[in-house]
């Protein structure tokens, strides 16, 4: 692997040894301490995400690197007209990995063509976000034990989020993930994704109300429902208290039950839900940081055999 | 039928859909080229009953036919060089296009990056789709 598009540029078993590699990370956070001693990652965001710009600059420094980078768009070149060939090419000279965030989808595709340093989609539009779906999947292994066998409850607005598509598609490669689709009509998931698990056989349903399925989840993953996405102001008004967790909807979820996030979070999980020992949205934030150094040193030829 | 004369280097595009053979000659740039084109509308055809053929006079590398397949699987091409057929060309769909499809997704780097090269891969051969290849929107024809 040189570069990373998209989630599914990886195999599963390049993930599963991406995955050993972050948990070896947890678990001896020391042995990585100088590994990257004198390399330098790009941060290059041509649109603000502080979130995901800190979570690279902070793998690389656990790793011993350096970071450089023009944050946030707005003061650069990039800004002033520079094509993406262009400014990789001069990244290419200054740092050893680049990770691009950029609104257009494809350009960090555009930037792997030019470069001659490995480069990673830190999210292209609402196209591909793979370190988000690494970060996902990293979670739900390391705090429930696996990928394989176990009901995901995914709510929110399924037709525009991104970070849900990814993950059912990659989550879908796993033998008997079953999945729950729980979302308002208008909001529901794309057809080329649920005509995607009927081809491979894969058990999902949809509902429009939380607390109707919330009982068989293993693991649900909340997403924002924005007011703007509804045809109307009523249905808005009818349904928003659906994709909204309380502890009371809580009440009648399985006690080991994951909360994912991929944050920030608005109002969709009430802050009473914070102290539930089930939510791990703020763990998610910490594994999105372990699988990133992963991913640094694979790609940097540095990882070792775990 | 409508005689047109021999070309001696160039090629014939033969059995297109009655009525294409204009929506061709914009998709192939042919009202750029310095050549001579003969455009055959409704030619009666055995097996088609109606169909067109565009007659290009060019030298045979100038021209990129990459394109025909998505537009029509049924086309025929005739390669012809000192007046004779040299080939008869095998429509299948190419594994990749480059700059002859535009991405029509506004939100993708193609659309603002200069002097990128536009390229398509064949994505399901089965129900012809290509996709971009920065972007992954399907490419089609009606819109
Ligand atoms: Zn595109």
């Amino acid at each position: 692997m040189e570069h990373l598009m998209n989630p599914l540029d990886l195999s599963v078993e390049e993930m599963d040894k991406m995955f050993d590699l972050a948990t070896d990370i947890e678990h001896n956070p020391e042995k990585y301490r100088h590994i990257c001693d004198g390399k330098r990652i790009a941060t290059c965001f041509y649109e603000p995400s502080t979130r995901t710009r800190l979570s690279f600059e902070s793998a690389m420094l656990n790793l011993g690197g350096q970071v450089i980078g023009f944050p946030d768009g707005g003061v650069s070149s990039a800004a002033k007209g520079e094509s993406v060939a262009d400014t990789i090419r001069v990244v290419s000279c200054f740092a050893d990995i680049c990770a691009m965030r950029h609104p257009k989808e494809g350009a960090p595709y555009v930037a792997a063509e030019h470069s001659s340093i490995p480069v990673i989609n830190a999210g292209d539009g609402g196209h591909q976000h793979p370190t988000q779906t690494l970060t996902d999947l990293l979670t739900i292994r390391s705090m429930q034990g696996r990928l394989d066998n176990f009901t995901i409850g995914v709510c929110g607005d399924l037709k525009f989020g991104r970070t849900t598509h990814s993950l059912v598609n990659a989550l879908a490669r796993y033998e008997g993930v079953k999945f729950i689709f729980i979302s308002p009509p208008e909001l529901r998931i794309p057809d080329y994704i649920t005509e995607m698990l009927e081809t491979k056989g894969i058990e999902f349903s949809e509902v429009i109300r939380l607390e109707d399925r919330i009982s068989e989840l293993d693991v649900l993953y909340m997403t924002r429902v924005q007011r703007e996405r509804f045809f109307n102001e009523d249905d808005y008004v009818r349904l928003k208290d659906f994709y909204i967790l309380t502890t009371e909807k809580l009440k009648s979820a399985k006690e080991s039950m994951l909360i994912l996030h991929p944050l920030p979070r608005v109002n969709e999980i009430a802050v009473d839900v914070d102290s539930d020992p089930r939510a791990a949205y703020f763990k998610q934030v910490q594994y999105g940081v372990y699988v990133r150094m992963a991913l640094i040193l694979t790609l940097l030829g540095l990882a070792p055999e775990v | 039928m409508l005689n047109v004369g021999k070309i001696e280097e160039g090629f014939v595009i033969d059995h297109i859909a009655a009525g294409k053979s204009m929506q061709i000659y914009d998709h192939l740039g042919l009202g750029k080229l310095d050549c001579s084109v003969a455009i055959i509308k409704n030619a009666r055809s055995v097996k088609m009953g109606k169909k067109d053929i565009i007659k290009v006079e060019c030298p045979i590398d100038t021209l990129n036919l990459d394109i025909l397949p998505i537009l029509d699987r049924n086309i025929n091409i005739n390669v012809i060089k000192d007046g004779e057929i040299v080939e008869k060309r095998h429509l299948a769909l190419p594994r990749e296009i480059k700059n002859v499809l535009k991405c029509r997704n506004p939100r993708c780097i193609s659309s603002i990056e200069q002097g990128l090269t536009h390229v398509f891969y064949l994505a399901d051969e089965e129900n012809e789709i290509y996709r971009c290849r920065y972007c992954e929107e399907k490419f089609s024809e009606s819109d």
